[in-house]
Parts: C-alpha cells; structure tokens; sequence
C-alpha cells in the first residue's frame, strides 16, 4: 500500500470523529438556531414597531459587515476581558448562531415579500387572523422559494465551521491540524479533510435536490406525467 | 340586511368614495357597476374591511362597525369577516393546496371543524359548482374559469351572510366567463344575497335584480337592475351603458 494511502487510513477515524463529534453538531445546532433567529428578524424589519425594526437592520448591518473570524474572537477571545467566559464550543455556536441568523433574515424577508398581496386577503376574507395568514397561506409558499437560497447559507455554514479551529474547537480542520503536527504531511492530510467537506456539502446538495423536487410537486407545478 | 352609509375613503390626497349609502336585502343580488375607478371595488372591499373607510357605518346583520377613523376593533373585523365572503377577480386559490384544500381551509382553520366534516361539506360545495370531480386538482391544473368556480365554492364554505364578488369575470374570456355566471346565476336562484362589482352586462343582467351605478365615488342612480339598464333616468348612467357597448341588454 502506498505510504499516502495507508496516512489517509490512519486518520481517516480521528478525522472522522472530530467531524461527527464537532462538525456535524455545531453545523446542526447554529443552523437550528440561526434560522430561528432569522425568522424573527425578518418579522421584526417587516412587520415591527420602529425600534424592533432599527435593531433588526443594525444586527443585520453589524453582522454581514465584519469578517466571521474576527466575530468568533471578538465572541471567545474578547469577551473574556469583561467577564464573559465561554467555552469554546459554546462560543463558537453563538458566532455561527448570529451569522446564520443574519444572513438568512435576509432571505426570510425576501420571500415573504414576494407572496402577492392577494393571497393575504385571500386569507383575510376567510376570517384567517394575521398568524393564521402567515402561517397556513404565506409561509408555505414562501419555503418554496427559500430552499435555493437557504441550502446555499447551509452549504457555506458547513465550510464555514472550519474557523471554530481557530477558537480552539477541536472539531475536523483542527484535527487535521494536529494530525500534520506530528506526522508533518500537510499536503495529504489537508486534502484528506478537504474531500471530507466535499462529501459533507454534496450530500446536502443532494438532499436539497429532493426537497425542492418535493415541495415543487406538492403544489402542482410539476405535470402529472413527470410524477 | 346589509347596509353602508355614509361611507368615506380616500388613498391618501386621493378621494375614492364620497359618502356612498347602499343597501342590500336578504337574499336579493345587487350589482355595483360603473367606469373603472368609481370606487367599485373599493366599496365591495369595505364590507369586509379589506378596506377600512375613514367615515361612515356598516351593518351586516347583528354587526355595527362604526368608522371613525381609529383602528377597528380585532374581534368586530373577524365577526364581519366571519359573515361575508369574497371572490376575487383574480380568484387568489392558495397555489399549494388542492381545489378541496381550498374549500376546507377556512373550515379547518377558522371554525375549527374536524377534518371529516370538513371535507363532507367542501365537496358537497365543489359538487354544486360543477367541479366535484376536479377536487384533488391544484390550482395550476384548473383553467381560469374553474378557478373561479372553486374560488366562489370556498367564499361559500362558512356560510357567509352576503357573498362579495370582485369583478369575477373579468380575468377570463367569454367563454370561461360563462360558466361563471351560470353558477352566480344558480346561486342566485338559491336566495343566496350577494354584491356584485362589475362591468360584464351580461352578468349583470343576468344575476342581479338591483343595481347601483358608481361614478367618481359618488352613488349615481339605483333601482332594480331591469329599468336602470333599458330605461336610466340618468344622463350619466346611459352614457356608461352606451360605452359598453351592447346596446338593449335582455332582462
């Protein structure tokens, strides 16, 4: 077996556990969240009072405004020196938790936007109460639309948890890390965890296939004979 | 009986409707008509509070919503709406539900009828629009005209006191029309109470027996639906029906 192989081998299983261990919850977890977060901070710019509306567009601005690295020092390494200690990981979810949220407020507000005024009165005229509205007519159709976009923030928040390396999460980049540390093959060993994120971020994109295909045919927009 | 007095509404410096009273009598069809931009639409869309005028009064059967111009009462908005249902001109089915989904939905939702039941009446509803067969359709599978028709079924589902329809034949060429107003037509027939904002004579003619010719916001002639059409007092009303068109129009 040729030495690169037999080094891929070897810490495939370390490799592998950072990433089921870290990786994967850390990506769930602020991917959870995150959405939360944006759903509300969608609400809050569309349909809140005043002030709800300027901390909405502030937290947004701040957020899509600063490099996600710096945030995660400001957040694990900074916020120490006035008396907020966090551990790594959990320091690491609330900077993922706020970016996502951030960026996906975006695309909640867009695709809320784009459901026609018609179909709210439709809902309306019904006796449906704003909620009813928004939950039974208008989120529906709006999921629709988000999928793309929002596998997208989810395909990038998988790669993106890579710099939790640099806030001391042991998580699959940091692995590899101390793996070259002491077997010093950088080359083989980063490419390694490389491929892992690719086939990570493929599957996604896989289940973002059938999900779309999904939605799209529970709404008749695919012709009887393609089903 | 529904009755609207005094009704005011303006999109901001832009007056749409100047005082306008009308009534409507259980189980009669009135048809609101005139040029577009006379406040038709606008006053059909009051009944329901889609509109919220800024003065004037609206009564529908035990309900009085006094307008004030202060933000109505949430509970008066959802009684009003609990007793009117509307259809519009682009009959706005909700895309991701079945034609049967359609009809169920202010069921399920707002009278909070168990599924069985609700299905039971929204398809003795789509059979009486001739579309019981279709129930399992989306909307995208539908042509225009049976849109509409399952649109009309779910204004019917709760059992609304007056029946609002939004211009619901201009989105749809003559033919499709047709099979719209025959079921209006029915309805009629059946004593249903309905308001009718349009600008299709023939729908007119054929459903309504009053009839109220809008202009600028202000009521111009009413009467039964029969003698405005032949025989209108009004300088300005056989103008309008003139520009319609279609001459002596039957009924």
């Amino acid at each position: 077996m040729p030495h690169w192989l037999q080094l891929m081998l070897d810490s495939l299983g370390p490799l592998l556990w950072a990433g089921l261990v870290f990786t994967v919850p850390l990506t769930l977890l602020s991917f959870a969240f995150g959405l939360t977060l944006g759903f509300l901070t969608a609400l809050a710019r569309l349909y809140g009072p005043r002030p709800l509306v300027a901390v909405a567009r502030f937290y947004v601005w701040i957020i899509r405004g600063t490099p996600l690295l710096v945030q995660l020092f400001v957040i694990f390494y900074g916020l120490p020196s006035v008396g907020i200690l966090l551990d790594a990981f959990p320091a690491a979810l609330i900077g993922f938790t706020l970016n996502v949220g951030a960026y996906s407020s975006e695309i909640v507000r867009a695709v809320i936007a784009s459901i026609p005024k018609g179909q709210w009165e439709a809902s309306y005229s019904i006796g449906m109460n704003w909620w009813q509205a928004l939950r039974r007519t208008v989120l529906p159709q709006a999921a629709r639309t988000a999928v793309p976009p929002l596998s997208n923030t989810f395909i990038s928040l998988v790669k993106d948890t890579s710099l939790a390396a640099a806030v001391t999460v042991p998580e699959l980049f940091q692995a590899a890390q101390r793996i070259v540390a002491t077997t010093y093959e950088p080359l083989i060993i980063y490419i390694e965890a490389a491929l892992i994120y690719l086939a990570l971020s493929s599957v996604l994109s896989a289940l973002q296939d059938r999900l779309e295909r999904r939605l799209a045919r529970s709404s008749g927009l695919v012709p009887e004979g393609a089903r | 009986m529904i009755r609207l007095a005094g009704i005011v509404k303006s999109f901001g410096e832009l007056p749409v409707l100047k005082g306008v009273d009308i009534a409507v009598a259980e189980g009669s069809v009135t048809a609101l008509i005139g040029p577009s931009g006379s406040g038709k639409s606008t006053l059909l869309r009051c009944v329901n509070l889609l509109e919220v005028p800024e003065a004037g009064e609206l009564v529908i059967g035990a309900e009085t919503v006094r307008f004030t111009g202060r933000p109505l009462d949430r509970e008066a908005v959802r009684r009003v709406r609990r007793q009117t249902g509307m259809v519009f001109q682009n009959f706005q089915l909700f895309p991701h539900r079945t034609a049967l989904g359609n009809v169920m939905e202010s069921l399920l939702v707002v009278l909070k009828w168990p599924e069985a039941k609700a299905r039971a009446r929204a398809l003795e509803l789509l059979d009486k629009v001739g579309l019981a067969h279709r129930a399992d359709a989306w909307p995208a599978q539908l042509s225009g005209g049976q849109q509409q028709r399952v649109a009309i079924a779910r204004a019917l589902a709760s059992s609304p006191r007056v029946l609002l329809c939004d211009e619901p034949t201009s989105a749809l060429d003559p033919e499709l029309s047709l099979e719209v107003v025959d079921v209006l037509a029915q309805l009629a027939r059946e004593g249903a109470t309905m308001l009718i904002a349009t600008h299709d004579l023939r729908l007119a003619a054929r459903v309504a027996q009053e009839a109220v010719l809008l202009d600028a916001g202000e009521v111009v002639e009413s009467g039964p639906a029969a003698q405005l059409f032949s025989r209108p007092r009004q300088e300005r009303t056989a103008r309008f029906i003139a520009t319609l068109g279609h001459g002596a129009v039957p009924g």
